[in-house]
């Protein structure tokens, strides 16, 4: 079939119209059809996608679930088994974004795991790194502030956990913990203010840095499983010979891509909510009770592997307790990767091009990593914490020897051009 | 001609999938409780036992525990119960139809009669688990150092009284012969006689004296299989609806998941 001419031209004149106001056809082009991609992405280059669609997920089930939510200490359990009984569709609503809460930090975590595996951190993408630093820091201050909400036990004393360690901070810290839970204790107050946090104030902040994170990326161009830079060879109309425009080629790549996703993360939803009481912990199915400690406080299986470093911690130096040097080596931790772009001091940026070395400490790291986060859903013994201290000085090792291990090990050289995926 | 570099990530993958493959062995950590659990397997389908449980929990249990999230309506139409049916049968109170389903009980009063308020049901066995309701509510026995009387195998020293001992009868503590069990798992036989069963003795086992319960031991039994059925739905009533519209969703994607990978193909079937 033949679109009729006068079809065409009203649409071209419409656009023609747009164009001349808003950059519409400049900006679908410079961001999709002529953004060239490496065409050698692999698996690990579907998260990215995968986490906005998530972080849409989140956005648009947190708004219906604001409608009947109650931020209220009274109310606020009630509501949250109002919406999973007597709102149509609540269940699923709620269910969309808590077991959503959990894949969003699965594909974060792979799709940092990539940028370790292949050097994305690497110049020209420092600062597309410490952007989404920026953002995995929103992400877990966000997740951590909506974990409070549905005021379930376990939200309660877990906050409580965290909050209290505010309270370790030589001099100001106990009033600075006043200050921040707005009472005495964890109560209504600082429901409220979690509430106005996770609803407002950071989807503003990760929305904003999301974008920028995209301006960035489109800016300096993606990084690809060789490390190599496609800009070097070009075509003499100046397109990138081992590039492809990203739209339509990665555009179906990624529904495709993105509807397997939701097989598996909607298989969780529909058919295992809860995660094992991994993503939806037990107690917190009894209303927050200040008087009683749930038997083992653990936070969500995303935050372990930080509350393991933070509880490894036990000596008391320089006359300030443990818990307060807990506290920075947890946040140490989580923002250590930061500086990765300037120790990274490899020729090469990927994985399959570097050494033995490399190879092995990120092995050991992801298995620190793991066993870390292992450790962190227990309650804490002898041997366990031994543990935690040994594999967060492993986790640790990873960063601080880098300089070292990236420069003595011996390379393989790069290929010029991309290779297989 | 391209070469394949990949064996870097290829290692890095397979350590993934080992790191993940290891989460799910180390999920359950084992709540300490000194009894040999029943197992319990739900039914939501099975209509007459949700009936028959809610039958047994507003006569039973509704005058202490509340599912205060719950409501009559709700409940009934699932269970297939006509609503003025469950006004005249089910809601002892002045209740309506579409109210919670609260207990007449006031904290205060539960405090100083029982020490401490008989908590809400609602969520109980997503707190606890169906096993744990199934077994607790088998598992209560006579012991006179207790102030009510009763103690109980999956909760040691509870304050609840045996509500329940009129359907099922004093039950004791007692020592009874077992079949002894083989290093393999297996009950032991008699070599010469075939078929006899070699028994030992176990002692803290639980017998119910004869004669002076309502129910048979089985009627008991399924009795509490009803009540605990009941409680399962009651801690999540969307349940089924959740797995039925999931079964429909899953369906789709997997059919739209072979349009995209076609899509997919065609596009990048020339692209090298």
């Amino acid at each position: 079939m033949k679109p009729s001419n006068t079809q065409e031209s009203k649409f071209t004149k419409s656009m023609a119209w747009l164009d001349a106001r808003f950059p519409a056809t400049e900006t679908f082009e410079y961001h999709m059809s002529r953004y060239y991609a490496p065409k050698n992405f692999n698996f690990f280059y579907y998260f990215g996608i995968l986490a906005t669609v998530m972080l849409v997920n989140q956005l648009v089930t947190g708004i219906w679930l604001t409608m009947n939510y109650v931020p209220t200490g009274a109310g606020a359990f009630a509501s949250v088994e109002f919406i999973m009984r007597d709102v149509e569709y609540g269940w699923l609503l709620r269910y969309l974004h808590s077991t959503g809460a959990s894949f969003f930090f699965i594909v974060v975590y792979l799709h940092m795991y990539r940028a370790l595996m292949y050097g994305s951190y690497r110049g020209p993408r420092e600062l597309l790194w410490l952007i989404g630093m920026a953002i995995f820091v929103a992400l877990m201050a966000e997740g951590f502030f909506g974990y409070l909400l549905p005021w379930g036990n376990m939200s309660y004393w877990g906050a409580q956990v965290i909050v209290s360690l505010v309270g370790a901070i030589p001099y100001i810290g106990p009033d600075l913990m006043e200050w921040v839970r707005g009472d005495f204790l964890m109560s209504e107050a600082t429901l409220n203010r979690f509430f106005a946090l996770h609803v407002i104030a950071l989807p503003l902040v990760l929305v904003m840095l999301v974008f920028v994170h995209f301006v960035a990326l489109h800016h300096v161009g993606s990084n690809n499983p060789d490390g190599i830079d496609i800009k070097k060879t070009k075509d003499s109309n100046g397109v990138p010979l081992d590039g492809i425009p990203f739209h339509p080629y990665y555009t179906v790549h990624d529904i495709h891509a993105l509807v397997v996703f939701f097989i598996i993360f909607l298989g969780f939803v529909f058919f295992a909510p809860e995660g094992w009481g991994y993503f939806l912990e037990k107690p917190n199915f009894e209303m927050a009770d200040p008087l009683k400690t749930p038997e083992h406080i653990a936070p969500v299986w995303y935050y372990t592997p930080f509350y393991s470093m933070l509880r490894a911690a036990t000596y008391p130096l320089f006359g300030v307790p443990a818990k307060f040097w807990g506290f920075v080596v947890m946040v140490g931790a989580i923002i250590i990767p930061a500086v990765l772009p300037w120790l990274d001091r490899s020729p090469v940026r990927s994985m399959r091009y570097k050494g033995m070395w490399s190879k092995v400490m990120l092995g050991q790291f992801v298995v620190s990593f793991f066993i870390l986060g292992y450790l962190g859903t227990k309650g804490p013994t002898d041997v366990r914490t031994a543990a935690a201290q040994f594999f967060t000085m492993t986790y640790f090792a990873y960063f601080v020897l880098m300089p070292w291990y990236t420069r003595i090990e011996k390379c393989k050289p790069e290929p010029d051009r991309v290779t297989a995926r | 001609m391209q070469t394949r570099t990949g064996q870097g990530d290829r290692a890095m993958r397979k350590l993934l999938m080992i790191m993940m493959l290891c989460v799910p062995s180390l999920v359950w950590s084992a709540t300490e409780i000194n009894w040999d659990m029943e197992a319990f397997d739900p039914n939501l389908k099975d209509k007459p036992s949700l009936q028959n449980g809610m039958r047994l929990y507003v006569n039973f249990c509704l005058g202490c525990h509340s599912l205060k999230f719950q409501r009559y309506e709700r409940t009934v139409d699932f269970l297939g119960i006509p609503h003025e049916v469950a006004l005249e049968n089910l809601v002892f109170s002045d209740q309506k139809i579409g109210d919670l389903i609260t207990t007449a009980m006031s904290p205060e009063g539960a405090k100083a009669w029982f020490g401490a308020t008989p908590p809400d049901l609602t969520q109980v066995a997503k707190t606890r688990g169906g096993e744990w309701i199934y077994n607790y509510l088998k598992t209560f026995y006579s012991d006179p150092a207790r102030p009510l009387g009763v103690n109980n195998k999956v909760f040691p020293n509870v304050g609840m009284p045996n509500v329940l001992a009129g359907l099922q009868g004093v039950q004791v503590e007692a020592c009874v012969q077992r079949p002894k069990i083989a290093e393999n798992g297996g009950e032991m036989r008699d070599p010469l006689i075939p078929g006899l069963a070699i028994t030992e003795e176990k002692c803290g086992e639980l017998v119910v004296e004869d004669g002076t319960g309502l129910y048979s031991a089985q009627e008991f039994d399924d009795a509490i299989y009803d009540l605990t059925n009941f409680l399962y739905y009651v801690a999540e009533p969307t349940r089924l609806e959740r797995h039925r519209t999931g079964v429909f969703v899953i369906l789709f994607l997997i059919i739209l998941g072979c349009f995209t990978y076609l899509l997919n193909r065609e596009y990048w079937k020339d692209v090298h």
